[in-house]
């Protein structure tokens, strides 16, 4: 009988909780609280322009409660997608964006992969070179940039001020350095072994890359993508200095050059375009996160 | 396939001689395992062979010809990693056939050789999954396979098993062995795991700070160690040394190794030994499976004394005992029904036939 003696401590140990599990639970509250806290404060502005966008140019200015919409309208938005002027700016942008996105593809995945991969001489300074030109503002850019065109305007007769593809020469100053960053650190990442077996397999430098490291670093190079994207997409200095006519304007730029006119606010359709215009980061951003995180999480990379 | 030599080839990281002159020669078919401790030269000389490795000096070549300058992708070798290398984002059979693609082979023949492959490495079944699916020992398997679909003139294996667990290790080592035997293709493999050595290869060359210390067959370094470096590396539980002299006792020569023990030498050792000052100072190296308990009936040159054990390990089919002489850890392997016990004394014998005597200062076996 003694062989079968209950333990009375047993059964009380099991229902506290550890103060592993109470210090987690107490994390992610305050994860939990912060988190909302922030959503709200985010998404605050964007509902704003919601309400804003569904009213008419009457109720904006009439003192009711600015939260909230008495007679919804889609005037706004009738408006600006029956403008060519809207349309114009739109599809500059996305010119724009789509070109500025190819050229820093096919400039900076080659540089990191030469950066990351092929020692050479020089190598690991040119690395954090190419990360250092791109903390210098544009705000000090702008000013010897401008200047350059000009110049070359001059000598050469062939005109890029004022055009909307003086923009594909300016915004890879601001996206080859960070993605060709972003990319060297995806790259490092994978086993020295890997090229080195595809070395062996035969493949040459070229293969390399396009054969072995690009479809590894797929998550790494969505991320620069959507990089260089979101980073053309918004881009408002640079237009606003190299582009002054109507129909070369990008949507930033035409949206609050047009849209304000002398002291008179066309809040309606503003907030209807700036809405308008973040629809395409919103979708790309949606389509190619779930890539991204499938990508990330597969991580084959190992073994 | 094709006979691979290195000639007085030298490795230089800036200031540091990685691998420091080495002279090699493996014959078509051989299956030669580089084998040393972590920082020894042994993957370097791969990955110099391999081509990944620029040398700093001296040649190699690649049946027949030089290849110091030749490409890796030109060498026509195959080589397997230590982390497998496989490309995650291919199937096994994409990864096994990538080779043969950038070559451009037919796609019948490539489906051939893979397929070939495959049934010969047991992966057929998994011809279609991305390595992530795969355990290690079926990665391995898939890298071998990768090696193989090219038949390469050289196959090269840079600490191959060392990513997998105990068991898997052993059952790998056979297969490799296996493949071994069906291709024949010239095989230089490296390790730092003396058993992977001993099993697998037709000659070991035992490496040690850049240089080769021996080169022999797997039996021949066990029993004829040419310094201390192969004797203690070679074997598990590694050979006893102990510091000892030579003295003559009576018109015959002892070998001393405490003020108490001596033993006398056995006719053939003592011959041998005759030359080797007396004054000078000398270690006895004698494996554990020469030393075990004192039977009744002692072969000549069984030299039998007492000891107190200070450990025992009971290994199954034997007891491995642990006792101290002078200074020195002594290991000996004893019948388990022997009676040793932790802390007890029991009467051992070491077989001095088997001795092995060396030079303290130099190291060198005598």
């Amino acid at each position: 009988m003694s062989a079968i003696t209950i333990d009375k401590a047993g059964p009380s140990r099991k229902v506290k909780y550890g103060s592993i599990s109470r210090d987690r639970a107490w994390a992610l509250r305050w994860s939990y609280f912060f988190l909302v806290l922030f959503a709200i404060f985010s998404l605050t502005p964007p509902l704003y322009m919601l309400i804003t966008s569904l009213k008419s140019s009457a109720e904006i200015s009439a003192a009711t409660n600015p939260w909230w919409v008495y007679h919804p309208t889609l005037e706004n938005y009738i408006g600006l997608l029956t403008s060519n002027q809207f349309l114009r700016f739109f599809w500059n942008s996305a010119w724009v964006s789509i070109f500025v996105v190819t050229i820093t593809m096919l400039i900076s995945v080659p540089a990191a992969f030469a950066l990351a991969r092929m020692k050479f001489w020089g190598s690991a300074t040119l690395a954090t070179g190419v990360f250092l030109t791109y903390l210098i503002p544009d705000t000090l850019l702008f000013i010897p940039l401008f200047k350059m065109f000009v110049l070359i305007g001059d000598w050469t007769g062939i005109q890029l001020i004022n055009r909307w593809y003086v923009l594909l020469f300016i915004y890879p100053t601001l996206t080859v350095p960070f993605c060709t960053w972003i990319m060297i650190g995806y790259f490092a990442s994978i086993p020295k072994e890997l090229d080195e077996a595809a070395i062996i397999d035969g493949a040459s430098w070229f293969q390399t890359l396009t054969r072995i490291f690009i479809p590894v670093a797929l998550p790494g190079l969505i991320a620069a993508t959507i990089f260089a994207f979101t980073v053309s997409w918004a881009q408002f200095l640079y237009p606003l200095v190299f582009t002054t006519s109507t129909d070369q304007l990008v949507l930033p730029v035409g949206i609050i050059t047009t849209l304000i006119k002398g002291d008179v606010f066309n809040w309606g359709q503003i907030m209807t375009g700036a809405l308008l215009g973040a629809a395409p980061p919103l979708i790309i951003y949606a389509f190619l996160m779930d890539y991204y995180i499938a990508g990330l999480t597969a991580g084959a990379t190992k073994g | 396939m094709a006979e691979v030599s290195l000639r007085k080839v030298v490795k230089r990281y800036d200031e540091v001689e990685a691998v420091r002159g080495i002279d090699l020669d493996i014959a078509d078919h051989e299956f030669v395992v580089l084998v040393g401790p972590s920082g020894c030269g042994k993957s370097t000389t791969l990955r110099m062979i391999a081509g990944l490795e620029d040398i700093s000096d001296g040649d190699i070549t690649i049946g027949g010809d030089i290849v110091n300058d030749v490409p890796p992708k030109d060498r026509d070798i195959a080589m397997v990693f230590q982390n497998y290398a496989l490309y995650p984002h291919m199937t096994v059979a994409e990864n096994m056939s990538f080779g043969l693609r950038l070559k451009h082979y037919p796609k019948a023949e490539i489906k051939s050789r893979v397929t070939e492959a495959a049934r010969m490495l047991d992966i057929t079944d998994l011809i279609d999954r991305k390595p992530k699916q795969l355990s290690g020992g079926q990665r391995q398997r898939v890298a071998m396979g990768r090696a193989i679909v090219r038949n390469p003139k050289v196959f090269l294996f840079d600490e191959p098993l060392s990513n997998l667990d105990a068991k898997l290790r052993v059952q790998m080592r056979i297969e490799i062995k296996k493949v071994h035997q069906k291709v024949r293709t010239t095989t230089v493999y490296v390790t730092h795991d003396q058993v992977e050595a001993m099993t697998l290869a037709d000659r070991v060359v035992v490496m040690n700070h850049g240089r080769i210390e021996q080169i022999g067959a797997p039996n021949e370094l066990y029993h004829k160690p040419a310094t201390r470096f192969v004797a203690s590396f070679i074997g598990s539980p590694a050979m006893n040394f102990v510091p000892c002299r030579l003295e003559d006792v009576g018109g015959r020569l002892h070998v001393r190794l405490t003020d108490r023990l001596a033993f006398p030498l056995p006719p053939a050792r003592a011959a041998r030994y005759q030359a080797v000052p007396r004054t000078d100072k000398l270690l006895l190296g004698i494996r554990p499976e020469h030393i075990a308990e004192a039977r009744p009936h002692l072969h000549p040159g069984v030299e039998p004394f007492d000891a107190v054990l200070d450990v025992t390990e009971p290994m199954g089919m034997e007891t491995l005992v642990y006792f101290t002489l002078e200074g020195a850890q002594i290991c000996g392997r004893v019948n388990p029904n022997a009676g040793a016990q932790d802390g007890a004394p029991l009467r051992l014998a070491v077989d001095l036939n088997n001795m092995h005597l060396l030079n303290e200062v130099t190291g060198v076996v005598l």
